[in-house]
């Protein structure tokens, strides 16, 4: 199903937004990897506050390349989410409720999306080109000393994405591949 | 003997890095236009036209085709009646890549310690191989390996008692478990034979030799042709959301191997495969 939908990501949005919809994004989201996730998690663990709200906050797994004279941002697709699982459950457990990035998650933080309801958005990872034309606003926020890696606050309008794991834990990664298998031996 | 200054070499790997992040080969094209032809798949088409779509902005515009602009893989072939005069190889070979990841704004994502990290700034260092070749030329190919993929792949050393059917089911293993994570549609590079580290190198060479070609040996092309169908038949489909579609190619490269054992590396890469040759 194709829905527009407008950030912050609340709670009852979320619980609209099902495994396999084609979405398109607007609002505000912020970037991380996962040197930006390490610090993150080092500065909540020690009691300090997020360079961001991160109360319904969707957080894109992307490093770009370099703006070139009049761009507002390089090429921007996502990078491998899996190697922000073991900070994405303390991002949830803060309000951090959207994430988009590209490939499988641990069941762990499968199970922290059904608590905090949260939802795994897929952009196309290898888009970097495509995608980098709906970032309409970027703004460099903190640890500017990662480079690509830096926190940035980008304001995003129609960013095409796919929900690949809803808030039940719905998974559009077994659900796709199921599907396509069962046509496919029911045509054979 | 023909002497070539090796700031030629900086120049020419400097324009490599940057014609190679922006420009996707032909062959690579065409391989994901075929499949797209050949999805029927509501989601599966939609991905594989944002994928073209990706493509052709990143031509009109000149930008980078991925946000990973990898590490850059550099292969000189020196003929051995080059001398190389002006300086020093690797310094002018990491030069190019300098200036050509700057000038081309594309992402720097080298650190200089694997364990302790740190951006190195400047995609510094190379991946350099060089080669001695008969004749008076220096061939040059650059091919950024982008690292979603790249950690997708697998290296194993089997006892030759495992024959083909261990090979085969190392490939489909291998992609499997890949799944989604290195953007498919892929490209599976397949080194068979050589040493621990030779078997690398030929998986590395096999996802930059041109889609559609094949091995020499007619044993080697029907194994190509016999596992990318296999591939294809996993379901993954493209971005792993279900399709026809899971790799757009397969290459096999092999050599000789020792009396007891059987290498087999794996290179995965993504639909983003690129790479780009110039010779001086």
């Amino acid at each position: 199903m194709e829905k527009h939908i407008t950030l912050p990501l609340t709670e009852e949005l979320a619980q609209t937004l099902h495994a396999g919809d084609r979405v398109y994004l607007t609002g505000t989201i912020y970037t991380s990897r996962d040197a930006g996730h390490k610090r993150m998690c080092e500065a909540l663990a020690r009691g300090e506050k997020l360079p961001f709200d991160p109360k319904d906050a969707t957080i894109y797994y992307v490093g770009p390349t370099p703006a070139k004279p009049g761009q507002v941002i390089g090429s921007a697709g996502p990078t491998t989410s899996g190697r922000m699982d073991a900070y994405a459950p303390t991002m949830m457990s803060v309000g951090a409720r959207g994430m988009i990035g590209k490939g499988a998650r641990l069941p762990e933080v499968v199970e922290a999306m059904k608590q905090y309801s949260g939802v795994y958005f897929g952009a196309i990872g290898g888009a970097g080109a495509l995608l980098a034309k709906c970032i309409k606003r970027c703004e460099l926020i903190a640890y500017e000393d990662l480079g690509a890696e830096a926190l940035r606050k980008l304001y995003v309008e129609d960013m095409p994405l796919f929900v690949i794991i809803d808030s039940q834990g719905n998974n559009l990664y077994e659900s796709g591949r199921a599907e396509y298998l069962r046509k496919r031996d029911e045509l054979t | 003997m023909r002497e070539i200054n090796v700031s030629q070499i900086t120049d020419v790997v400097e324009r490599l890095c940057i014609e190679a992040n922006t420009r996707l080969p032909g062959d690579v094209k065409c391989a994901i236009e075929a499949c797209r032809g050949r999805e029927d798949g509501e989601i599966a088409r939609g991905v594989l036209d944002n994928i073209i779509e990706n493509y052709q902005i990143a031509d009109a515009e000149n930008v980078p085709i991925c946000q990973d602009t990898g590490m850059a893989c550099v292969f000189l072939e020196i003929g051995q009646d080059v001398h190389l005069v002006g300086g020093d190889l690797r310094t002018a070979v990491d030069e190019g890549v300098r200036r050509g990841y700057d000038k081309g704004y594309l992402r720097k994502s080298v650190v200089r310690d694997p364990i302790r990290r740190g951006n190195t700034g400047d995609n510094t260092p190379a991946m350099l191989y060089t080669e001695i070749v008969p004749g008076e030329q220096v061939k040059i190919t650059v091919g950024p390996k982008g690292f979603g993929s790249e950690n997708m792949s697998a290296i194993r050393m089997f006892k030759p008692s495992a024959g083909l059917q261990g090979i085969k089911d190392f490939i489909l293993e291998t992609v499997e478990t890949a799944g989604p994570n290195p953007c498919p549609p892929m490209v599976v590079g397949v080194g068979i034979g050589g040493t621990f580290d030779k078997a690398a190198l030929l998986a590395k060479k096999a996802i930059m030799r041109p889609l559609g070609t094949h091995h020499p040996d007619p044993f080697y092309a029907a194994l190509e042709d016999e596992m990318l169908e296999k591939i294809n038949a996993l379901g993954i489909g493209p971005q792993g959301f279900g399709g026809r579609t899971t790799a757009i190619g397969l290459n096999i490269e092999t050599l000789p191997t020792h009396i007891a054992g059987m290498p087999c590396a794996i290179n995965i890469s993504c639909h983003v495969t690129r790479h780009k040759t110039e010779v001086l």
